[in-house]
């Protein structure tokens, strides 16, 4: 696209400074991208398996209980308690409140430390109360 | 609609008009609002109320599955109050992230050719991926009638 040089451009994301509000906005873009590629692929890949007879469902969860599927999985889940988190204060948002600069930040704040609570008790519970 | 058509501007200024069809040569070009804005800002809320439901209803319901295993799973989505919520929520899920993703390849793929064809790709795979998901989830309901065994 052509652009005249003498115009001024808008500052980038590099000039403003960070505060909680900032990072959730785009964590919010981050986990739903997470969500919807590696989230959205394990659940067909587990469904499919499931559907598809025992030995399938057997590589699935072989995958699913390695370290390494542990560990995507706890990401996924803390995406999805973020994504959810921040969600719900768009939808507040959407009705016009929650823009005064101090409780707008109070509750990215409250996102970003719902979503880590969330994530600890999700899988404190399935370790102590599963013993999976 | 209501067209100027009488505009002389100096020379080398655009028309207003198309002179062959009294049309604005942005409405001709497609450049203006699609109109359709508000409504996928809508769906993208609807959906997202529907997948906050739907997977707050999985959780707990796998968290209260006693096994995980290949039986526990399919007998569990052999129940209708099983397979149609996970029929939903596949619906909503992909409904849902289709509309996110394309948000952002709207904001960050410039290149008109590039960002045609990546909404293209998008919208194929979100829907083929439904479809599978979906596929399974009936085939595992259905075995249990003995219709897909």
């Amino acid at each position: 696209m052509s652009r005249n040089p003498n115009r001024p451009l808008s500052p980038h994301l590099g000039v403003y400074k960070w505060g909680p509000h900032m990072l959730v906005s785009i964590l919010h873009r981050v986990t739903g991208a997470g969500l919807a590629t590696v989230g959205a692929a394990a659940l067909v890949w587990w469904l499919v398996a499931a559907a598809s007879g025992e030995e399938a469902y057997e590589g699935f969860a072989g995958w699913a209980t390695s370290w390494l599927g542990i560990a995507i999985a706890v990401g996924l889940s803390w995406a999805f308690f973020q994504h959810l988190l921040s969600g719900l204060r768009h939808l507040v948002m959407d009705i016009g409140a929650g823009f005064e600069i101090r409780g707008n930040k109070f509750w990215a704040t409250m996102t970003l430390a719902g979503s880590i609570l969330l994530t600890a008790a999700l899988w404190l519970y399935i370790v102590m109360v599963r013993g999976a | 609609m209501i067209v100027e058509t009488t505009r002389t501007g100096e020379p080398g200024a655009s028309p207003a008009t198309d002179p062959a069809t009294g049309t604005p040569p942005a409405r001709v070009r497609g450049t203006g609002s699609a109109r359709e804005g508000a409504e996928h800002w809508w769906h993208e809320r609807l959906s997202s109320v529907a997948v906050l439901m739907l997977f707050v209803w999985l959780i707990v319901s796998l968290l209260r599955l006693p096994v995980l295993d290949h039986r526990g799973v399919t007998e569990w989505l052999r129940d209708p109050l099983a397979a149609v919520p996970m029929l939903l929520l596949i619906l909503a899920t992909f409904w849902h992230l289709k509309m996110g993703l394309q948000v952002i390849v709207e904001d960050y793929v410039h290149d008109e050719g590039n960002r045609f064809l990546t909404i293209l790709l998008l919208n194929f795979a979100a829907v083929g991926a439904a479809a599978f998901a979906l596929f399974a989830v009936v085939k595992i309901a259905f075995a249990a009638a003995g219709i897909a065994r």
